[in-house]
Order: C-alpha cells, then sequence, then structure tokens
C-alpha cells in the first residue's frame, strides 16, 4: 500500500520535471532503436533482396533450361508477358475472381452480421459455426470441395440435383471459374462476418434507442447510424481481401491446375507455371513485378485507412 | 390481429431461425467432411450420399500407415511453433519500444511493417526459389520457419503494438522507479498485463502458419512438407479415397478450428491491423 503511494508520487515528480531529464530520453531512445532494429532489419531484407533480384531478372534473359545466355533484354520480358496468350486471360480471371468474392463476401458480409447482431437463442453457437471456413486450410477446403461436394456424381450437390429432377452438373468442368468463385467466398464470407460483426457490437446503442424514440424506422437506423459505422470495417474487408485474393494459389492448384484452357488460370497461378514448371525466370519475374504493381493499388488505400486509424487512438 | 409486442417476438423467434439456417449451410461443408471420416470408402462414394451409417474408425488408423501422417503434422508442429516463438521473440521487444518509447517516425515504421504485408508472394516467389536452392534450403523445416517468421512478424508486432497501448505509461514507471531493470520491467510487468493480447497474438499467428499453403507447396516436397502440402497430394486422385481424405483433413483442421474459436473476439484485431476492434 505505501509503496503504491510513493510510486504515485514518484511519478507525479517525474512528470514536473520531465523537460529537465534530457538524458533519460536520450537513452529511452537509444535503447528503443535497439528493440526495433532486428525487425526492421529483418523485414528491410526480406523486402529490398528479391525484390531487387526480382527486377533484375526481369530485364534479363534467364531460363533454367539454358543456362549461361543472361544478357540484358530491356523490356523484352514485359512485352512477352503481356502479349502471351495466358496473359489477358490471367487478368480477367484474377478481376472477376477478385471482384466476384468481393462482391459476395461484402454483401452477405454485411446482411448476416447484422442479423446475427439481433437477439435470438444460441447467437454463440450461430457466430462459431458461420466464421469455421476461416479457420480451415484452403488444400482442404478446396479438396473437400471438389470431392465431397461437387463431385458430379457421389457430391451433395449431385443429390441436391436429382432430388429435383434435374441433370447434376460436373462443376469444374462446366462452370470452373464459378465453383473456384464459390469455394472461395465461402472460405472469406467469415471473414467479413467477423470483422462486421465485431464493429457492430461496437455501435452506440443509446443512440440507436433515442433515434427509435424519435420515430426512425429501421430502415433510416440502418441507413444513418449503421452504414456510417460499417464504412471503415468495410473498407478493411475489402483491401485485405484484395490482397490475399490477387495472389489466389492453393484452391486453383489443387482444384483444376489452371485449366481447362485458362479458364481457371490467374495471374498468381500464370506466374507460377512460368516460373517452375516452364523454368523461365525472367518472365516469371516480369509477371512478378505486375502482380506487385497491382497489389500496391489496393495496399495504398488500406495504409491510408489503417494509418487514420492509428492517429484516431492519440 | 396481433399486437405489437407479440408481432415484434414473432419477428425475432424468425430471424432466430434465419440465422440457424444460414449458420447451418455454411458450416454444412465441414460437417460433412467430418461426418465422411467415419464412413467407409464404400458409403462414402455412395449414391445418394448417405447421412446414416455404421460409424468406423478405419480411416483414422489407416492414414497414418498410407501417408505417414505423423510425418508431416511434426513438420507442421515445428514449422508453426517455431516460426511463433521467433516471431514472438522480435515483436515484443520491438512493440514494447514502439508503444512507450515513442518517436516521431513510429507511425511511419508502423507502416511500413503493414506494408511489407502487401507484398504479393508471387513477386519474390522466383528468386526465394533460387536463393533457397542455392543455400540447400528448400525441402527444409528451417527455411519454412524462416519464411513465415517474416511473412507474420508484421502481424505478431501489430497486435502486440495495440495491446501494449492500452496499458497505462504511467505502471512501467512506477516498475522502473522501483529500480527494476529494462528486462524485469517487461518480464514482471508488462507481460502479466498484456497476457490475453499476447496470447491471442500466439494463436493467430499458429493458425495462420499452420495454414499457409503457397510457400509451402512451392518450398518444400517430401522432407519438410506440413500438412497443407499432405493434403495438396490428394488431389490426384487413387480408387476411393474420399473417407481417407476426410479423415485427414479432419484431423489437420480440428486443432486450428477449435483456436479459432477460442480467440474469435481478440483475432479480428490482427486480422485488421487494429483498424476494427
Amino acid at each position: 500500500m505505501e509503496t503504491k503511494i510513493l510510486d504515485a508520487d514518484a511519478i507525479r515528480t517525474m512528470q514536473d520535471t520531465a523537460p529537465t531529464a534530457g538524458g533519460v530520453s536520450k537513452q529511452k531512445a537509444r535503447i528503443s532503436r535497439l528493440m526495433v532494429s532486428p525487425s526492421v532489419l529483418l523485414l528491410l531484407l526480406w523486402m529490398v533482396v528479391p525484390l531487387s533480384m526480382t527486377i533484375y531478372f526481369s530485364l534479363i534473359r534467364y531460363n533454367l533450361l539454358y543456362p549461361g545466355e543472361n544478357e540484358y533484354v530491356g523490356l523484352e520480358n514485359f512485352r512477352f508477358f503481356v502479349t502471351d496468350l495466358g496473359f489477358m486471360a490471367g487478368m480477367t480471371n484474377t478481376l472477376l475472381l477478385v471482384g466476384s468474392v468481393l462482391l459476395i463476401t461484402v454483401v452477405f458480409g454485411v446482411l448476416i452480421s447484422l442479423l446475427i447482431n439481433l437477439a435470438f437463442w444460441g447467437q454463440g453457437i450461430v457466430r462459431i459455426l458461420l466464421i469455421s471456413p476461416f479457420f480451415i486450410m484452403p488444400t482442404v477446403n478446396a479438396l473437400v470441395w471438389k470431392n465431397l461436394l461437387l463431385h458430379p456424381v457421389s457430391g451433395v450437390f449431385a443429390a441436391i440435383w436429382q432430388f429435383f429432377g434435374a441433370q447434376p452438373i460436373d462443376w469444374f468442368s462446366e462452370l470452373p471459374l464459378f465453383s473456384i468463385i464459390m469455394i472461395v467466398s465461402w472460405q472469406w464470407l467469415p471473414f467479413a462476418i467477423l470483422l462486421l460483426m465485431t464493429a457492430l457490437q461496437s455501435l452506440d446503442q443509446e443512440q440507436q434507442e433515442a433515434a427509435r424514440l424519435d420515430g426512425a424506422g429501421p430502415w433510416a437506423l440502418f441507413w444513418h447510424l449503421t452504414r456510417p459505422h460499417l464504412a471503415r470495417p468495410i473498407a478493411v474487408v475489402v483491401m485485405i481481401e484484395t490482397i490475399f485474393l490477387l495472389s489466389l494459389f492453393a484452391e486453383i492448384f489443387t482444384t483444376t491446375g489452371g485449366g481447362p484452357g485458362y479458364e481457371t488460370t490467374n495471374l498468381a497461378y500464370l506466374i507460377y507455371s512460368q516460373a517452375l514448371l516452364q523454368f523461365d525466370v525472367g518472365l516469371a519475374s516480369a509477371g512478378g513485378l505486375i502482380a506487385v504493381i497491382l497489389a500496391n493499388i489496393a495496399a495504398f488505400f488500406l495504409v491510408r485507412v489503417v494509418g487514420k486509424s492509428l492517429t484516431d487512438k492519440q | 390481429m396481433l399486437s405489437l409486442k407479440q408481432r415484434r417476438s414473432l419477428t425475432t423467434a424468425l430471424m432466430g431461425i434465419l440465422a440457424w439456417g444460414v449458420a447451418l449451410a455454411i458450416f454444412f461443408p465441414i460437417f460433412w467432411m467430418m461426418l465422411t471420416s467415419f464412413k467407409t470408402e464404400i458409403d462414402a462414394f455412395a449414391t445418394p450420399p448417405q447421412l446414416f451409417f455404421t460409424p468406423t474408425l478405419e480411416n483414422y488408423t489407416l492414414v497414418n500407415e498410407r501417408s505417414d501422417y505423423l510425418h508431416f503434422a511434426w513438420n507442421s508442429v515445428v514449422v508453426s511453433f517455431g516460426s511463433t516463438i521467433i516471431g514472438m521473440l522480435l515483436a515484443v521487444p520491438a512493440a514494447y519500444s514502439m508503444a512507450f518509447f515513442e518517436t516521431k517516425r513510429t507511425k511511419a515504421t508502423l507502416l511500413w511493417m503493414l506494408s511489407t504485408k502487401m507484398l504479393p508472394p508471387v513477386g519474390v516467389l522466383v528468386p526465394i526459389y533460387l536463393l533457397f536452392k542455392d543455400m540447400q534450403m528448400l525441402d527444409t523445416r528451417i527455411g519454412l520457419t524462416i519464411i513465415f517468421t517474416l511473412i507474420n512478424l508484421p502481424i505478431m508486432i501489430w497486435m502486440a503494438y495495440t495491446y501494449f497501448k492500452e496499458i497505462p505509461k504511467e505502471v512501467l514507471e512506477a516498475a522502473r522507479m522501483d529500480g527494476s531493470t529494462l528486462f524485469q520491467e517487461i518480464w514482471r510487468v508488462l507481460l502479466p498485463m498484456s497476457k490475453g493480447g499476447l496470447a491471442s497474438t500466439v494463436l493467430l499467428a499458429l493458425i495462420l502458419s499452420w495454414n499457409e499453403a503457397f510457400w509451402s507447396l512451392n518450398l518444400t516436397a517430401s522432407q519438410a512438407a506440413p500438412l497443407t502440402a499432405l493434403i495438396a497430394s490428394y488431389s490426384s486422385p487413387e480408387g476411393l479415397f474420399w473417407a481417407k481424405l476426410s479423415a485427414v483433413s479432419t484431423l489437420a483442421s480440428a486443432p486450428i478450428l477449435i483456436f479459432g474459436w477460442i480467440s474469435q473476439k481478440q483475432l479480428v484485431r490482427g486480422l485488421s491491423f487494429g483498424a476494427v476492434k
């Protein structure tokens, strides 16, 4: 008890004399630098070394099958990558995939999180069930969907189709991109629900109640109170999903392998096949840089929103 | 006619039923996977799919001898825990110094760390692959541990930072006045006060490493391959394998699912870099 009082006094004294304690703050700054620097150094290495190698490789001819022919070729790799048959397909599929999954997860994410924010029996269990798919590893997700649910003969979907007298669909050969969109949405919808549900819990209840007493209907409540409150979490969901979905790989790798043809090849899969299947390091690096630029566009906005939340706190 | 109160409770009941319906539909694939893992291969392939059957544990006993499950599971454990431990050793001091000794560069440093997370893995796949090949780190647990540490470090620092930020500075200063060293201050005051937050940081890092697939698939073959890669190897069908696939998948997913359930509330902070709390 006594020490505590002493401490409080000590703090007060320290705060009073803070401006004169130049030595202490200098020492603090030194310790602080020392403790951050390992992380900063590692992340700097992680970013600078491979990225500059990618830039270098993208400017030379470099195929692992033909070693020794590594002359400078300027932007030739970029020209080849962009004019490659797979590029247009890869870009279109990437944009379709990212766009559709974002639309599905945000729209249903908002609806479902509003629904489970109401009071009903078993709310806790419902939440746990809803967020579960997010914790399933992508390869499990892909194979369970492919073999147990979407299989044209013994899958659950085929049974449902047959129950209604329809011809079962061979999902991955008839609607390959749609199937991928479906399984990826299933995985990422819980992410949107998790974030939006948490955001809704911090909605000002008193304000809601006051507005209701003033005669505001449910639609007016949503539009004037809930919607503005959800704007930032939705922006965060959109940007984080964009960054991850641009690099979507495992789901495609384990289900369709990019096919049939280029129908499910996205940018990430195209680069992978250039690099590790055709051994064209130069071409793959050029593609990699294009992916980096695309991700940077999304990242630019994300960093701004998150940065704003840093200043909000202080 | 229903009174207003009756109508309201009817709406609540309907909404509850709707919510349960949606939740069960979304959970169905996981339920079905778990159910199939207890079927015989014949039952698993039956048309129409069987909801009622005689359960068997044979898939779980077969899984290990058929695909050496424990080898892959051990790789997953070593790599996830290894990267999480190293990551925490780096992240806690970094977050401590940024939360309590803030300089004018702190905010920029934090945002820069976040931006390293934005680098798409395909952008650096080729150089990392070649570097690993030169250093003979392809298909090693150490190699994968290093990669996982680096990709999760920004998230760990951010999460720890937001939790440390909530501890009043005065508490630490009081400890310092009592003459405790820096180490004692962190070990005896800071860590106990933020143990809930740090625990969820650890859980998130474990979940992310356990489920990571891009680097696992590209940098490992057989020696160091974790469970994500083992399951990917089931993508080439061979006879009847649905029930075994389900058993492996259930085993691989169950621990992470439980971690996720335990820490769902706190994970939001890490997943949104503190923008949603």
